[in-house]
């Protein structure tokens, strides 16, 4: 009677397992990755986009933090009935994530999240005609590799600026312009180091080594030979005991342990600078002299939005003069509508974030996903992979 | 009494010291709602109530506490149903694999919630779920379900299976001895682990960060404020709002105390976890 | 039972209720079935299926440049976890954090329930009960972000230290020691309480009468039969502190078995779930040894 019963059992068990494996296997089947052009459920004229928004009421983005804050979203939605829902990626691998939950209309890709995105189909070409602001955006930051494919535009572009180095003027010098600071083993101000939580750090080590070993031979610190990039992860593993915090795009995070001194030296986004110093915290942030990681970041439209027409109105509205000022100046970086350097609150903000001076941003190396093919920038063309960057970061934190 | 004075003494420090230990943060929650800067710094600078109004005209907060409670509510039924029903299994029968069910019950609040958070959202991608209320409810019913039944199975090796025969001799059904048996003295047991069920689950946060897809829960809510500088003024208050209307339950849980079963009292008063 | 039952108000469908209830009644095997067969294939399905998806997602590798996951079995997720020290530090890091938790915990818990359980009045124990467990309901995230605050340079902890010359470590792997000591505090004083209460006083008086001294009472009398009640908090503290990625976040710069599925969990799906696999080894092992020590029943 038992023996019976056991072998009942075993056989629902199998029954179950067999059910299990056909749920995985049909979702295997899933799409594999072209951007298929126009997208479901948009409208075919910007007034009938309007018109449909109306009818969908709201807009989900994958955000980095600050990008989409109240003093600009709440009039985007009395403007459109488009109500702003937003969740702030802490790094570009994750807001990919998130993206691909499916749950979203839009998100603002650093270039190493929108050359993976468009690769895998997870964004769609827009159509420019049906966002009027685009004319506005500066020539030199459209049809980039990271915001374009083929030719045809992938969103809009949203803004850039460069990771800084930030550090208390109370302990150390104001002259500060090296990034040594932050790598040097013995540096005074080991322990209290803020440093980027993500792999996409990597390359900042990268820049700093192409700076002070030129001899071995980095260009483009996103494209690494085995050797640069075991050079790269060598330094980080030095500094990881130096590290006070690793702060994993938690903004507030980075804000609370400068001002409580936890923290004297590190590397940041001007956001932060800026909150820092609305909160009379002693901090100066600079581009050193080795130059800099930073990012041109771009609105991408999910390529299944449920809400498609409400994320055409937030691209459009995003460059428009008035919330490109707003978002420059709240988040501290270049807008890409030069229009909205007339409207600024501070009326040198463009000037002072180099909006149109393309020479300070040469040494400026924006984020990009790092592939294995580099087609002779070194020897044989290959190159360490966004895979192999993603577990050195796990062996560099230890 | 068996213990020695000294002892009855040592013990009384012992406790006001872990006492001391487990409500100083809590007051220091307390004061930041009252902090005027939008920074946590110490000691407090200036104090103010202005938060309060912010905080209770936050439209997000408030769709964040109504999800929270649909989901609490809807976990709760269901952990009700399959842990009394699991319970009364387990001790009214006897039968093959009887030991694994306590094992299996377990297991989800056992293993970290990270695991099942990560398992459930493979799960629910791979066969292409969409999320919402609804999946948020599957992750915490799975992990609720283990309070119901440790309450009701406690109650049940407690209350005689002979009432239950003697019901049957006198002929009754099966539903007519649940109904009229069973149930009237697993009810406090039941309603006790039912609060527990729901306390999990209102507080808890790592499953749901895998399970909600864009929805807010309120502490989805409140760790997205977190991170946002300016939000955590208001972090605060809505905590102290919570703590301070988590005394409802728990005065529910008191008055269950007061009746017979002071136990399920005690461990519906303790409840979420993240 | 004078209340007249609404099923009974209509004798047509109270007579098949009562048919079919008859019918459960006499075949027992029927109505354990259905009692079983929610609760079984809820935790069998959703749960276990969903596990068992996660296996099947630790077998698979990605994409090494989109990071999406590629259906090609393999064993390099689990043979990376082997081969890379990294994982077996963070795992050993993680356990002894687990197993320091665990231990203060009990610690702290012990005297607390005991004073609750054997010592106070009916009335002390009612809001000592509440005053203990009352803190599980105010928002762990809002308390793990008070500690950081309290943690923090020139933070409460330094202001009441301060003054003593003690400058306690902050970020660091103790201060996360005691948050979560801390945080996981009343799911060790609550099941302790508890067997403390089901300790029959007249065990502890025999003791005494023949003659063992508080102490010895305490040792060989109490302890052994809460014992089972301890390991039953210690699950709740063992493995919450095993698998939890924000507290260490906040609080440290080092990295624990939550923080590192955490974060390669999106660009490294299938390796994340390899890694999870670790804490469900250790935690099966865990409650095996549980159950053998009757914890279970101490829930």
């Amino acid at each position: 009677m038992r023996e019976q019963r056991r072998r009942i059992g075993l056989r629902a068990g199998l029954l179950g397992l067999v059910a299990a494996l056909a749920v995985v296997a049909a979702g295997c089947g899933g799409d594999d990755g072209e951007g298929s052009g126009a997208i479901e459920g948009l409208g075919g004229s910007i007034e009938e986009i309007q018109e449909m928004a109306r009818d969908e009421g709201q807009v989900n983005l994958v955000i980095w933090s600050g990008y989409a804050d109240k003093s600009w979203a709440d009039t985007f939605t009395q403007q459109t009935g488009c109500t702003v829902n937003t969740k702030n990626g802490a790094s570009s691998d994750d807001m990919i994530d998130l993206l691909a939950t499916g749950e979203y209309d839009g998100v603002s890709a650093s270039g190493n999240a929108s050359v993976r995105l468009m690769e895998r189909g997870d964004v769609a070409p827009v159509d420019t005609e049906l966002i009027p602001n685009y004319a506005d955006v500066q020539e030199g930051i459209k049809n980039q590799f990271y915001n374009s494919r083929d030719g045809e535009p992938y969103g809009v572009p949203h803004g850039r600026g460069p990771n800084l180095l930030v550090f208390r003027t109370d302990v150390v010098p104001e002259e500060t312009n090296s990034w040594n600071v932050i790598w040097d083993a013995s540096g005074p101000y080991n322990g209290k180091l803020s440093i980027y939580d993500d792999s996409i750090f990597i390359a900042d080590a990268a820049v700093y080594l192409k700076a002070t070993q030129p001899d071995l031979g980095i260009e483009d610190p996103y494209q690494l030979t085995q050797e640069q990039f075991d050079a790269s992860v060598a330094l980080l593993k030095e500094q990881a005991p130096n590290v006070g915090e690793y702060w994993p795009g938690d903004v507030a995070k980075q804000v609370q342990s400068f001002k409580s001194g936890d923290s004297v030296v590190g590397t940041t986004w001007p956001y932060q600078v800026n909150l820092l110093t609305a909160d009379k915290v002693p901090v100066k942030a600079v581009k050193p002299k080795e130059g800099t990681t930073g990012w041109s970041d771009t609105w991408m439209i999910y390529s299944e939005a449920a809400n498609p027409n409400c994320m055409y109105l937030w691209m459009n509205y995003i460059i428009s003069p008035e919330a490109q000022a707003k978002v420059a100046e709240f988040f501290g970086e270049a807008p890409v509508n030069t229009k909205a350097c007339e409207l600024t609150e501070n009326s040198s903000h463009c000037s002072d974030y180099h909006a149109e001076d393309e020479a300070w941003w040469n040494d400026v190396y924006y984020w990009t996903t790092p592939t294995g093919d580099c087609g002779g920038t070194e020897d044989d063309g290959t190159c360490v992979t966004q895979e192999d960057w993603k577990a050195a970061w796990t062996e560099i934190r230890g | 009494m068996v213990e020695s004075r000294l002892t009855r003494v040592l013990l009384r420090l012992g406790a006001a010291a872990t006492l001391a230990f487990i409500y100083v943060p809590l007051g220091v929650i307390v004061l930041y709602a009252f902090n005027e800067s939008v920074t946590q710094g110490w000691p407090i600078e200036s104090f103010s109530t202005k938060w309060f109004s912010v905080a209770f005209e936050d439209e997000d907060v408030r769709e964040a506490l109504w999800l929270s409670v649909q989901a609490a509510l809807g976990a709760t039924v269901l952990a009700v149903l399959l842990g009394t029903a699991a319970s009364l299994a387990v001790a009214r029968y006897t039968f093959f694999g009887r030991e694994t069910i306590s094992f299996l019950v377990i297991l989800p609040i056992a293993l970290p919630g990270i695991i099942t958070g990560l398992a459930l959202q493979a799960t629910y991608q791979n066969v292409g779920i969409s999320f919402g209320l609804l999946t948020i409810i599957v992750g915490h019913a799975t992990f609720c379900i283990v309070v119901v039944y440790n309450n009701a199975i406690a109650r049940l090796r407690r209350l005689a299976g002979s009432f239950e025969e003697a019901s049957a001799d006198l002929g009754a059904d099966s539903w007519q001895t649940f109904r009229y048996v069973t149930f009237p003295a697993l009810r406090s047991a039941l309603l006790a682990g039912a609060l527990l069920a729901f306390g999990l689950s209102f507080d808890e946060i790592v499953v749901t960060t895998f399970t909600s897809g864009a929805q807010q829960t309120l502490p989805i809510w409140i760790f997205a404020s977190l991170a946002r500088p300016a939000e955590l003024p208001i972090v605060n208050v809505v905590a102290l709002f919570v703590i301070l209307i988590s005394i409802i339950p728990i005065w529910v849980a008191l008055r269950l105390a007061s009746t017979p079963d002071e136990e399920g009292g005690a461990r519906a008063v303790g409840a979420a976890a993240p | 039972m004078s209340t007249v039952d609404p099923e009974l108000a209509s004798p047509v469908e109270a007579g098949l209720a009562r048919r079919f209830s008859t019918f459960l009644h006499r075949h027992p095997r029927l109505r354990l079935a259905g009692l079983l067969a929610g609760p079984v294939g809820w935790l069998v399905i959703a749960y276990l299926g969903s596990l068992f998806i996660l296996l099947l997602s630790s077998l698979w590798r990605t994409n090494p440049f989109t990071a999406e996951v590629v259906h090609e079995w393999t064993l390099d997720n689990f043979r990376n976890l082997f081969e890379r020290d990294v994982f077996r530090n963070v795992t050993w890091r993680t356990v002894k954090m687990a197993g320091l938790v665990t231990l203060a915990d009990a610690v702290l818990a012990f005297p607390i329930a005991y004073y609750m359980a054997r010592v106070a009045s009916r009335r002390t124990r009612n809001i000592l009960v509440v005053a203990v467990l009352m803190p599980l309901w105010a928002s762990y995230l809002v308390k793990a972000y008070a500690w950081r605050t309290m943690l923090a340079n020139g933070g409460v902890l330094d202001w009441a230290l301060g003054p003593f010359g003690i400058d306690f470590p902050g970020f660091s792997s103790v201060g996360l020691w005691l948050v979560f000591t801390y945080l996981w505090l009343p799911f060790m004083i609550l099941p302790v309480y508890a067997g403390l209460e089901r300790l029959p006083s007249s065990l502890l008086e025999a003791s005494a009468d023949l003659g063992a001294k508080s102490f010895r009472t305490f040792l060989r009398v109490t302890l052994p039969l809460v014992f089972p009640a301890v390991v039953a908090g210690s699950i709740f503290t063992f493995s919450l502190t095993l698998g939890d990625y924000i507290a260490p976040g906040l609080i440290t710069s080092e990295q624990y078995i939550g923080t590192v599925i955490y974060s390669i969990r999106g660009q490294a799906l299938p390796a994340a779930a390899a890694f999870t696999f670790v804490p469900i080894t250790i935690m099966l092992v865990y409650l095996l040894i549980a159950r053998r020590l009757r914890a279970f029943e101490a829930l």
